[in-house]
């Protein structure tokens, strides 16, 4: 009686696992559900961002199926009432919790949002976002004071690194942002940065 | 003196108290000079200026003038009134600051030059243009600023898992056979320095023992064996008072009493029959 109802149970079973390996579809081997599994897995596990790219070479697919898999993850997350995300960040992907819930996060994790940059920094940090590579009298030009502090802030944080020098008078350092610089500021690469032409209507009007 | 003038708070032009920690503002804030005048008490707060074209740029908001037709003159009194109070209070001013006049009032005499009539037309350029161009690209970036502030400030309230421990990355793993080996001969060295002390045994011997015996049970009648045994003070003299008492029994001086199963031992003296 109950070995017949394991062969029952598992009939069924065999069904969706033969519908998932279609050999249809040439070599993919794995099906959608357990490549979204594969890829939730993966981006759970990596410290850092990890990118369409080396998921596919880690599942051996090529990259457009992975990115599919993503977006229907991205999507099935978004749907989901939870507290995570699933976000692209620096050029990779990441899972994250929601702001919402960040007072609690904190009480748990015993930390204080960590020191905001300076009014000066910051300044120099969207100066150097904004024209990079870029020299530090070029960011003098724009900021109309020197920024030798804030430069060496930004350097110490990570955010900016040097990108070679200009060959010009006296081949100034060049500088630019760096990938923890998307990190921090939750970009997907710079292009997501509003353009700066932008603030023209916002700084052209009463401040 | 860097890049930013601080913030200070005067009660009058000349006398300086700059008690304005209170009034320092914090990134992102307008800075503000409020001049009232009470009597003959010009209360000035000064903001916090991040460089010249910052200054300039408050200047010209505060009096609500058009951008792209900036009264010049009237701005670079303001602002060289600005420097002269800097001086005044004995702040640093800023060799930017300085650059900065220079340029205002070579502007200025500029404005007063008249047009060279015979010049073509797209050739007379207003004096002001660069000076404007570089204020709205700094009043773009200031803004930047902010929009770069707000991002950092959500992004703080996001957060991702904490690195999984591997071995790559948990340091009481990472350990050598050098590891290993400095360790041990650390410990080695440590052993080395061990000093080692003789200490003299306290010779407890076999009489006073029983004297000490002898002399419980004659004054209290009675002795608690685990009283007596806890006295004391060494394994060995543990051992010689347990002879002891053994000894006194042999010589019947003794006896021992058990009142119930695994109760107390005591010694009772045998009276002489």
């Amino acid at each position: 009686m109950s070995t017949a109802k394991a062969a029952n149970v598992e009939e069924p079973i065999e069904a969706v696992a033969s519908e998932d390996e279609s050999p249809i579809e040439g070599r993919r081997e794995i099906g959608d559900t357990e490549l979204k599994a594969i890829i939730e897995a993966l981006v759970f596990v990596a410290d850092e961002p990890i990118s369409a790219k080396t998921i596919a070479d880690v599942v051996d697919l090529d990259r457009p199926a992975v990115e599919a898999a993503i977006q229907d993850l991205v999507k099935e997350y978004e749907s989901r009432p939870g507290s995570l995300q699933l976000r692209e960040i620096a050029g990779g992907w990441q899972i994250a919790t929601r702001a919402e819930h960040h007072e609690h996060i904190r009480a748990y994790l015993k930390s204080k949002p960590s020191a905001k940059l300076s009014l000066a920094s910051l300044e120099t940090l969207a100066v150097i976002a904004y024209r990079q590579p870029v020299t530090v009298p070029e960011i003098l030009e724009i900021r109309g004071v020197q920024s030798p502090s804030a430069i060496k802030t930004l350097l110490d944080k990570r955010l900016i690194i040097a990108k070679g020098r200009k060959e010009t008078v006296g081949r100034p350092m060049m500088y630019g942002t760096s990938k923890e610089f998307l990190i921090q500021f939750g970009l997907k690469d710079l292009s997501e940065l509003p353009s700066i032409e932008d603030f023209q209507d916002l700084a052209g009007g009463e401040s | 003196m860097e890049e930013t003038t601080p913030a200070v708070e005067v009660e009058s032009t000349t006398s300086a108290s700059p008690d304005a920690p209170q009034n320092i503002s914090v990134a992102g804030a307008q800075p503000e000079i409020a001049s009232d005048r009470e009597g003959d008490q010009l209360k000035i707060t000064l903001g916090e200026f991040e460089g010249p074209l910052d200054l300039l740029l408050y200047l010209i908001r505060q009096d609500q003038v058009n951008i792209y037709d900036i009264p010049v003159a009237r701005i670079t009194d303001e602002y060289l009134r600005y420097l002269y109070l800097m001086q005044e209070l004995d702040l640093t001013v800023a060799g930017d600051f300085l650059v900065m006049a220079a340029q205002l009032i070579d502007l200025k005499s500029r404005m007063l030059l008249p047009r060279d009539p015979s010049a073509a037309e797209e050739e007379v350029l207003d004096p002001r243009a660069e000076l404007v161009n570089r204020l709205l690209e700094h009043e773009k970036f200031k803004a930047a600023a902010q929009m770069l502030w707000s991002r950092a400030t959500v992004e703080q309230a996001v957060f991702t898992r904490a690195e999984i421990e591997t071995d790559k990355n948990n340091p009481e793993v990472v350990v050598g056979l050098f590891d290993l080996l400095k360790v041990f001969q650390e410990i080695l060295a440590r052993h080395k320095e061990e000093v080692l002390m003789e200490i003299e045994r306290e010779e407890v011997t076999m009489a006073q023992m029983i004297e000490r015996l002898r002399n419980m049970v004659r004054s209290a009648g009675e002795v608690n064996l685990l009283e007596f045994f806890g006295r004391a003070q060494s394994r060995r003299e543990l051992v010689v008072a347990f002879l002891s008492v053994l000894e006194l029994v042999r010589m019947s001086e003794i006896s021992l009493c058990q009142r119930e199963t695994f109760g107390e031992i005591t010694a009772k003296s045998v009276s002489p029959a």
